[in-house]
């Protein structure tokens, strides 16, 4: 069955599916009816990290170094973990600028730098060449393999294979054909390739498929199950060690060669960098940006991959060592390479069908990878490699261009198949000598140089261009020395000395114990050193180099990207105007005409803008358009172009110190309007106390009118129904209507005065008066309401106080409020009122104090407000209207005076004002 | 405390449970030469906490994803 027309028809066919299903894919995804939109393609789309390398590779890891291979599942697993913090902050970047690859991404967050873009394609190419070449060898390999059944070929040199008669290379070319079709159909804003993600998901089942179908045959069909596995390879181990002549030990060796982590050197460390430069691999591959970010079509997505992509990860790995101990038992002598157990066991024990399935399965772990690998190295070639330097070229060459859609997609076809056709000379030339994981952990290690720049890039500010560069040049080059060269040297390209003794025999310098470094195995070693230096650079050269305005934009942008609303925020820092039909015609060039109108009319809907009245771009605009055209071209490209048209370059630190500036300002003048706002709230309280207390006023005084009036009318009733009453009774009754009159007269002219006072139109009657003279007027003319109350006044007045002059009758008001005042507080009978006049050299000072309830300390303030009235909860309303408080400050403030209490609740008050005795000039003026 | 952010501090805290497990102390504890119900320790040791912590992340998404299906704009990592 399995001649080599039908192994041939089966790969072509299954190339066949491949195509068919990506174009479908693509079909539905242009009918608007995603099939890819959901968690589990999602997830499924990640599974591309399973290459052949995993596929045939961690058998042979398993074989020669025991449990080491699960690190590379187990970091994978981790960082999926923290796949909310870093993955989804990736993808919401990458969405808001429309990056499209590492190098993009990287390019953008230091100020859309085409310097560090080139740098990182160039390491990505040297990177992943070799790993494409791992996967042409497995498909190679595999074929191989399977075209000898029933024969399991010991050994084979690929240089016997013609490259005519190589299905590699077909299959190679067939790939490119892939790539070129579904990842470079047309040039596109978000370069989501619906129809490649379809396929990809696709090997991912076949695979997986593969490697369990494989698994369970081995472990339950070849042999009873895990534990009847393991209990002949401890008894076959046993048999060996019994040959050796070392017996005894039950089944040490198989413990030590292939379950433990072994003691040598420092092997918990290797384990460690293992699962970190894995940790870092999954994110950052070209491929796993591509399907991860890139391809992303929904950041929620994220939500089931976190766990399915592991639990994918687990089964697929679940089967390796009971395969590889099954190799080892059924091939004793070592003969065959381990990489290929996989294969050659359901060959060896005739399983066709099985074996063909794993001949599918390894293809599909090789096809997947290099499909996706090609397309995004491509996308970084195009846009971060070669679009910056024909920007560069003079522009008569590249001005007469009116379409430059056709230029980018053939630049990505030819770098399509420019990489596929180095992985394939790579294989043919260097790839032959070494085992497929050991390419694959160079690889890792080289992109383990990405995560100081990326991961800096998102989560610290401080990172700048320089920085970035110098780390990455840095970690490239330690790469270089310690994997990369030794690795040619295996090639037999550079000689053997190099290794053994150092370059020139400096001991030092030995690429694979770097200063002396010893006990780590070549890869941790190599990643240590490189990382060491790379995150050393990138944190020095940060710190100590000056960032560009640009470097500071970029670097908020994405560390706060949540923050930071997305579309509006970039114009904020760019602030460029250019002539639309320019920018217009620069859009069609890049996208066609058909994408640009698409791209502007939703610009134009979303701000409800309309065409007709535009002639100039603002920023706003103008940084739309850069980000449209950065998702075809790249970040830094696209700086490059939109600048060309754009009248003012802009971003000079003064503009970002003016835009600082403009905000403090903002936020100044928000201030003062919030504490105006605080001002004005609390004028209008004001005022509507004053109305509260005008109400009360009113309502005061009414009260106070209306209590004499009652009397004196009720009285003038009795004495008018009864003409016969008797003449006592009469004479007291008069009596009390003249003095309720006199009190009504007085109320009335209090309000009259205080109106007069308030309104400036009182006469005032300036003489000149002696202090004491006005005391004793007022203590006779308030007389009656002292012995009413029964309350004893004492005087203590000095003889010849200073002439002061002023209007007598006020002053004399003043000091009748302030004694009808003290009364009214006093207990009846009780009470005890001082009066004391004092003078010093310019002013003379009345005190009259009081032995009543007091006032309280937060109403001392208030009481010779106007209307207001100190309310004791205990007594309720007092007596009077509270308005001859007022009318007193009024007068003494009128005669420059002072006036002012000093009271304890419970024990009194003493009020006291002062006046000026030089009074003349200041109120004659 | 948004789901979002009780969901991501969740996850982080079985990221720094898995690099404790999968860690030298832990791991050195289970390296050992022993077989438990016919498999090697370690290699048991080693998938069991494996899928203990895919099993955690799945309940750890799912209980909190639930109230905030749409796609959050506001917070972050």
């Amino acid at each position: 069955m399995l001649e080599t027309g039908v192994i041939l028809f089966v790969s072509f066919g299954y190339m066949g599916l491949l195509f068919f299903i990506a174009h479908y894919g693509d079909k539905r995804a242009d009918a608007g009816r995603s099939i890819i939109s959901n968690p589990y393609i999602y997830a499924l789309s990640l599974a591309v990290y399973c290459t052949a390398w995993t596929f045939y590779g961690s058998v042979g890891l398993a074989v020669r170094s025991g449990l080491g291979f699960l690190t590379i599942y187990i970091g994978p697993t981790l960082m999926a973990l923290l796949g909310w913090m870093v993955w989804q902050k990736i993808i919401r970047i990458s969405k808001v600028h429309r990056i499209t690859s590492i190098a993009d991404f990287i390019a953008s967050r230091y100020g859309k730098s085409t310097t560090l873009g080139g740098i990182v394609t160039i390491i990505a190419v040297i990177g992943i060449i070799p790993y494409i070449a791992l996967q042409l060898k497995a498909i190679s390999t595999g074929f191989f393999l399977i075209n000898q059944y029933p024969e399991i070929t010991v050994s084979f040199h690929y240089s016997e294979i013609p490259i005519i008669g190589d299905t590699a290379f077909y299959i190679a070319l067939l790939l490119a054909i892939f790539a070129i079709l579904f990842g470079t159909r047309h040039l596109d804003a978000t370069e989501r390739h619906e129809g490649l993600v379809a396929a990809i998901a696709l090997e991912s089942i076949v695979k997986l498929a593969a490697t369990l179908t494989v698994g369970i045959f081995v472990t339950y069909f070849i042999h009873n199950g895990f534990g009847d596995l393991f209990q002949k390879v401890a008894e076959y181990a046993d048999a060996k060690n019994s040959l050796g002549g070392d017996s005894g030990s039950v089944s040490s060796v198989i413990f030590d060669k292939y379950l433990l982590i072994k003691g040598q050197g420092n092997s918990y460390t290797d384990w460690s960098i293992y699962l970190l430069i894995s940790m870092l691999a999954i994110v950052f591959l070209p491929r796993q940006f591509q399907v991860a970010v890139v391809e992303n079509v929904n950041e929620e997505h994220l939500n089931k991959a976190i766990w399915l992509f592991p639990l994918y990860l687990l089964a697929i790995n679940i089967f390796v060592l009971p395969v590889a101990f099954s190799g080892v038992l059924r091939f004793p002598d070592g003969s065959i390479d381990a990489d290929t157990f996989v294969l050659t066991l359901p060959m060896a024990e005739r399983q066709q069908l099985i074996a063909l399935f794993v001949y599918l399965g390894g293809m599909s772990a090789a096809t997947g990878m290099v499909i996706v690998e090609t397309i995004a190295l491509s996308t970084m070639i195009c846009n971060d490699l070669v679009m910056p330097v024909l920007l560069r070229l003079p522009i008569e060459s590249m001005g007469l261009r009116q379409d430059y859609s056709g230029l980018l997609l053939t630049i990505r076809r030819c770098s399509i198949v420019l990489v596929l056709l180095l992985g394939y000379a790579y294989f043919r030339t260097i790839g032959e000598f070494y085992a497929l994981v050991s390419i694959g952990l160079m690889s890792f290690a080289l992109v383990a140089q990405f995560a100081p720049a990326m991961l800096g890039g998102i989560f610290w500010k401080g990172g700048t261009r320089s920085g970035a560069i110098c780390g990455l040049i840095a970690g490239f080059a330690v790469w270089m020395y310690t994997l990369f060269l030794p690795s040619l040297v295996q090639a037999g390209i550079i000689s053997q000395d190099f290794v053994n003794q150092g370059p020139f025999s400096i001991e030092l310098l030995k690429p694979f114990q770097l200063f002396g470094l010893q006990h780590f195995n070549r890869i941790s070693h190599s990643v240590f050193w490189s990382m060491l230096a790379n995150i050393g650079f990138y944190i020095g050269v940060s710190i100590f180099s000056r960032p560009r305005a640009i470097d500071h934009t970029q670097a908020a942008l994405f560390v706060d990207v949540f923050r930071y609303s997305g579309e509006a925020a970039e114009s904020h820092f760019w602030r460029g105007t250019a002539y639309l039909p320019d920018l217009k015609s620069l859009l069609i060039r890049i996208l066609g005409k058909r994408r640009t109108d698409a791209a502007l009319s939703e610009y134009a809907d979303k701000r409800k803008l309309s065409w007709n009245y535009l002639v100039t771009a603002d920023a706003d605009l103008v940084s739309y358009a850069e980000r449209l055209l950065a998702g075809a071209i790249g970040s830094a490209s696209a700086r490059v172009m939109v600048s060309s048209v754009v009248k003012e370059e802009s971003l000079g630190i003064e503009e970002v110190l003016n835009i600082l500036d403009e905000t403090r300002q903002v936020i100044a003048y928000s201030r003062e309007l919030e504490k105006a706002t605080a001002e004005l709230q609390k004028a209008n309280q004001r005022l509507q106390d004053l109305d509260r207390l005008k109400d009360e006023f009113i309502s005061t005084v009414t009260h106070e009118l209306r209590t004499p009036l009652t009397s004196v009318r009720s009285l003038a009733e009795i004495l008018h129904t009864n003409p016969s009453i008797d003449a006592d009774q009469h004479k007291n009754f008069t009596e009390i209507i003249i003095k309720e009159s006199e009190r009504l007269t007085r109320l009335i002219n209090q309000v009259l005065d205080y109106e007069k006072i308030e309104s400036a139109q009182m006469d005032w009657i300036i003489t000149s008066n002696d202090m004491k003279e006005i005391i004793q007027d007022a203590i006779a003319s308030t007389r009656q309401l002292v012995e009413d109350k029964n309350i004893t006044i004492k005087y203590e007045l000095s003889d010849h106080p200073p002439l002061i002059s002023g209007d007598r009758d006020r002053l004399v008001q003043v000091m009748v409020n302030l004694i009808s005042n003290a009364v009214k507080f006093c207990d009846a009978d009780r009470g005890e009122i001082t009066i004391r006049l004092t003078s010093s050299d310019n002013r003379v000072q009345v005190d009259v104090q009081d032995n009543g309830i007091g006032i309280r300390a937060e109403d001392q303030g208030k009481i010779f407000e106007k209307f207001q009235q100190v309310k004791d909860p205990a007594r309720g309303r007092p007596f009077g209207t509270g308005i001859g408080l007022t009318i007193s400050k009024r007068i003494i403030d009128f005669h420059h005076g002072k006036i002012w209490v000093n009271s304890t609740p419970g024990k009194g008050s003493t009020f006291s004002f002062s006046l000026p005795t030089t009074l003349e000039s200041a109120l004659t003026r | 405390m948004t789901p979002k952010a009780r969901k991501n501090k969740r996850l982080v805290g079985l990221f720094l449970l898995g690099c404790v497990l999968f860690n030298c102390p832990l791991l050195a504890l289970f390296n050992l030469k022993t077989m438990i119900f016919g498999v090697p320790l370690l290699f048991l040791y080693i998938f069991t906490s494996w899928t203990l912590l895919i099993l955690l992340a799945a309940i750890a998404t799912k209980t909190s994803s639930r109230p905030s299906s749409k796609p959050d704009d506001q917070t972050g990592p």
